[in-house]
């Protein structure tokens, strides 16, 4: 008979972001239990809520299978003795030994039968282990020095095989069959069997699964803003977050005086998403409305007393989002510029005073700036020394942008400045003006190279100042905004740590195949446009039936070249033979200038037939040596496009 | 006025604490920057005997300050701070309760407990925890106490932390902190704008900061020369306090560069660990 296995782990609240990895990381564990042991069986499902995480499996064996294993003992020669004492050692007597015959003569031998352990057996001795192996990025002990650590302290455990509860416990907390409910919409103690574990829970306020969650937060908003020509903005990552932060959630609508509509929406927005979790909602024509949407954790707001709450947190906030506003107007942001030596940019790394001096050496002796990327440069580090930066640190740039704009600064200006931190993520666009692009490049180069200069190299998953992103960005922003600066740098690891980054860009992101971009690179990638040109111009060469087998002579001239130690390339057309190899040659002069892809197609019959009937190894050197540069010089001339031998092909 | 009086809601949070065996203190009467500080519980939380204390304690952040015209920000702020060593398993359930006593109808409110970890590094303390919404309102910090002074705790107190402003101007459903009625018929206003002008002015304007710089490099001195007696740990720890709040009026003044505040942050950090060495140390003894 095969059991069911239900397991929730009850805690206290779980911050939202931890708990789908660490489901996925009990799910792994679960299953490498139940291979490990041979205990049969599938995790069947996986959910969670701030309050609990739960596995169920399907198919456990009420006990491992009994298993037969022969044991060889002593040499039947050696007698009685020794039969008697490995006898013992099986927990057998000499009389229920077995002789067995190997190539090296008779043996004494014993079958052992290893009875299968119950299943609620070896989950009850495992089950605490896994739980606490469970990885969270921080974890907390509860019950004192010593004790175990988990990410919140576990309240309730329950472990159910079949009907049975599977005994254990974790830090003086003792599994069982009882869950708990929501916090104020369910009883605090609930007697549960595995079939109707989810119907209690939702009986106590508990909507268990993630995606029920979701559904329920989305209907409920649509129905919120059906009919009023408003429509909420989209927010994926918001959504998750409120989906992991309550076990019963329930969506309300919001208003704010329209009045607070006269600072940026960027402002507005901040406030709601960051500090509220709240959606923004906007009109038809996308415009922010003075509304917005906060999801509770309980079913009903019956009185308005949450939404009352709620705008009353709003109103405030918005109070101090205008009043910063004010603030900071009484300082233009040009007369900030000084106040930047009092901002530490990184303590190995001066202030950002002393970045933006580099940074606007960057842009005039490298990137040919032009008076608008240099203006912002002035400017664009000066809103971190304003109230609003300081207070909505997630805005640094989009407050200077708006500053400069309001303060009547060029458009080209503000904009640049508003942009400069862009892309802020791989989904992000890249600055939308040269000027933006510029101040961004220079902001990024300067970063990285500063941070390489002092030792501070991202390694493995730590990369605390987000170089990695950086990088990405200044290979984005040469490549989608076809910008002519070379990528290559004079630090040999910054150059390697750029390298990687274009592979990836290309790779992972553009989709080109890895083989195709490491042949490009192998010519050079100090200039992306120029790599990214040649990358698509093998892609296309791909597909077509004569670049593998090119691509594996090339391989195979690259070998025998390295095989020969070649280097001395003096060409005799004089010395070449009629047949194959002429041909060959002449082939290489005919298409001579003509682009890869149409010479592709006629050299390939000839290259074939060239290693097919000539012998490169000649007896006379002169000739080897000649057909060496011969091969060479074809070598050489589709390397300007790609290292073609570096293309993997199935030959 | 709907809701409690300021004093009643106090009246009723330390009678509700009591009730679950907290000693009901009084304010510690040096400066402090937050309840944490006052030696109730950084001093109490050390060390293996259990401790069940509530007290109101008023915090003073001079950088907080606004000369009494912003609705929601002061200089100095009360609150209600409660420490059970160790922590009951109830915890929470406890700390619902609490807001039933103030006239909170929880099922007609919405509460979160959201991911915020608490940090203190010039007191080298550190605990894990949440900030508790109401209806999208910040109203009390719940921390797990894991380290306090450099060293791992040996009970993990609950640290709750109620900011009573807020949570009053929220019963009263007022929107600023100068509209709550003290009493039925005294506004905070009456009771406290002076205080906040007059501080926020010294604060910001007036206080010499050479003196302030002085004050410190001798309450810093006073600190270490009593770190080296015996049994003179809490008259050393009021000298850390002072420190503290010279440090943050000199912050208050912008009187620290960058480059200087982390160098002051770890003397005072320095100090405060001395002080908790040294408390471990009667323990032991």
């Amino acid at each position: 008979m095969s059991l069911p296995f239900l397991l929730e782990i009850g805690t206290e609240e779980i911050p939202d972001w931890m708990i789908v990895p660490a489901l996925n990381n009990l799910q792994d564990m679960f299953q490498g239990l139940l291979d490990q042991h041979a205990l049969g069986g599938k995790v069947t499902s996986t959910a969670a809520t701030p309050r609990r995480l739960v596995l169920r499996a399907q198919g456990l064996l009420e006990r491992q299978e009994d298993t037969e294993e022969l044991v060889l003992g002593p040499p039947k020669s050696v007698g009685a003795g020794a039969a008697a004492g490995f006898a013992k050692k099986m927990g057998t007597t000499p009389d229920q030994l077995k002789t067995e015959t190997t190539a090296k003569g008779e043996y004494f031998a014993f079958t052992k039968r290893t009875q299968g352990q119950e299943t609620a057996a070896i989950l009850a001795s495992e089950l605490p282990n896994l739980i606490l192996k469970i990885q969270w990025p921080k974890t907390m002990y509860w019950n004192g020095k010593g004790s175990e650590r988990f990410i919140r302290p576990v309240r309730w455990l329950v472990a159910l095989l079949g009907n049975a509860v599977v005994p254990f416990e974790i830090s003086g907390v003792q599994s069982g069959d009882m869950t708990a409910g929501h916090r104020l919409l369910g009883k605090p103690s609930i007697l549960v069997a595995i079939d109707d574990f989810d119907q209690q829970l939702k009986a106590n306020g508990v909507i268990l699964s993630a995606d029920e969650r979701r559904a329920k937060i989305e209907t409920e908003i649509a129905g919120l803003l059906a009919g009023k020509g408003l429509r909420v903005k989209l927010d994926p990552d918001l959504l998750h977050t409120l989906v992991y932060i309550t076990e019963f959630p329930t969506a309300i609508l919001g208003g704010f005086d329209s009045q607070y509509l006269e600072l940026p929406p960027e402002v507005l927005t901040t406030v709601m998403r960051h500090h509220q979790k709240y959606f923004s909602v906007v009109d038809a024509n996308g415009k922010l409305a003075p509304h917005f949407i906060a999801v509770m954790n309980t079913n009903a707001d019956a009185d308005g007393l949450v939404r009352h709450g709620n705008e009353r947190v709003l109103r405030a906030r918005f109070n101090d989002a205008r009043f910063f506003w004010q603030q900071d107007q009484k300082k233009r942001l040009a007369l900030r510029t000084e106040d930047l030596k009092n901002i530490t940019f990184h303590a190995k790394l001066g202030s950002y005073w002393d970045k933006i001096v580099r940074m606007s050496q960057i842009l005039t002796e490298e990137l040919g700036s032009d008076r608008a990327a240099s203006k912002a440069n002035t400017l664009c580090k000066c809103d971190l020394t304003t109230d609003m930066v300081k207070e909505f640190t997630d805005l640094q740039g989009i407050v200077g942008g708006l500053y400069a704009k309001a303060q009547g600064e060029a458009e080209e200006v503000s904009t640049a400045i508003y942009e400069h931190y862009k892309p802020v993520s791989m989904e992000d666009s890249i600055p939308s003006t040269h000027a933006g692009r510029l101040l961004s490049l220079a902001d990024k180069i300067d970063t990285l190279r500063e941070s390489f200069r002092v030792g501070m190299i991202p390694t493995g998953s730590k990369d605390p100042f987000a170089l990695r992103r950086a990088a990405q960005g200044v290979v984005r922003i040469i490549v989608e905004g076809k910008l002519p600066f070379p990528i290559e740098t004079a630090d040999e690891q910054l150059r390697e740590f750029m390298r990687d980054r274009v592979e990836y860009y290309f790779r992972d992101v553009r989709g080109f195949s890895y083989d195709e971009v490491r042949a490009c690179m192998a010519t050079g990638w100090s200039d992306l446009i120029d790599l990214e040109t040649r990358m698509k111009r093998v892609q296309a060469v791909r597909s077509t039936p004569d670049l593998e087998p090119i691509a594996a002579s090339f391989k195979r001239i690259k070998n025998i070249l390295k095989q020969a130690q070649f280097t001395d390339s003096t060409f005799q057309a004089n010395l070449l033979e009629p047949g194959p190899e002429l041909d060959l040659y002449e082939e290489i002069r005919r298409t001579n200038g003509q682009p890869l892809e149409s010479r592709i197609g006629p050299l390939r019959p000839k290259v074939d037939l060239f290693f097919d009937k000539v012998l490169v190894n000649a007896p006379d050197p002169n000739i080897r040596r000649n057909r060496l540069a011969l091969l060479q010089s074809l070598l050489t001339e589709f390397s300007d496009v790609a290292d073609f031998s570096e293309i993997v092909t199935e030959r | 006025m709907s809701g409690l009086t300021f004093q009643d809601t106090v009246f009723a949070l330390k009678k509700y604490w009591s009730d679950r065996g907290c000693i009901i203190q009084e304010p510690y009467d040096v400066e402090v920057g937050a309840g944490t500080m006052a030696p109730e519980t950084f001093l109490r939380v050390l060390g293996p005997q259990p401790y069940r204390v509530a007290y109101v304690q008023p915090s003073r952040r001079p950088a907080d300050g606004r000369y009494g015209e912003n609705p929601n920000r002061l200089y100095k702020h009360q609150q209600l701070q409660v420490i059970l060593k160790p922590s009951p398993p109830d915890v929470i359930d406890q700390y619902l309760g609490s807001l039933k006593a103030i006239g909170i109808d929880l099922s007609k409110h919405d509460i979160k407990f959201e991911e915020d970890n608490w940090e203190a590094p010039t007191l080298g303390a550190w605990g894990i925890g949440w900030q508790v919404m109401l209806d999208g309102l910040e109203i009390t910090q719940f921390t797990y106490f894991q380290q306090c002074g450099g060293f791992d705790l040996d009970l993990v107190p609950a640290e709750l932390t109620y900011g009573l402003e807020r949570i009053v101007a929220f019963l009263q459903n007022v929107d600023s902190v100068y509209d709550i009625q003290w009493t039925p018929t005294v506004r905070y206003d009456k009771v406290r704008t002076r205080e906040e002008y007059q501080f926020s002015k010294y604060n910001f304007e007036l206080a010499d900061v050479a003196m302030l710089w002085q004050l410190f490099d001798l309450h810093e001195k006073e600190c270490q020369r009593l770190l080296k007696l015996p049994d003179m740990v809490l008259p050393a720890y009021d000298q850390v306090l002072k420190c503290s709040h010279l440090f943050n009026l000199l912050d208050a003044r912008g009187a620290i560069s960058v480059t200087e505040r982390v160098g002051v942050m770890a003397r005072v950090r320095k100090l405060a660990i001395g002080v908790a060495t040294a408390r471990m140390g009667e323990d032991a003894a």
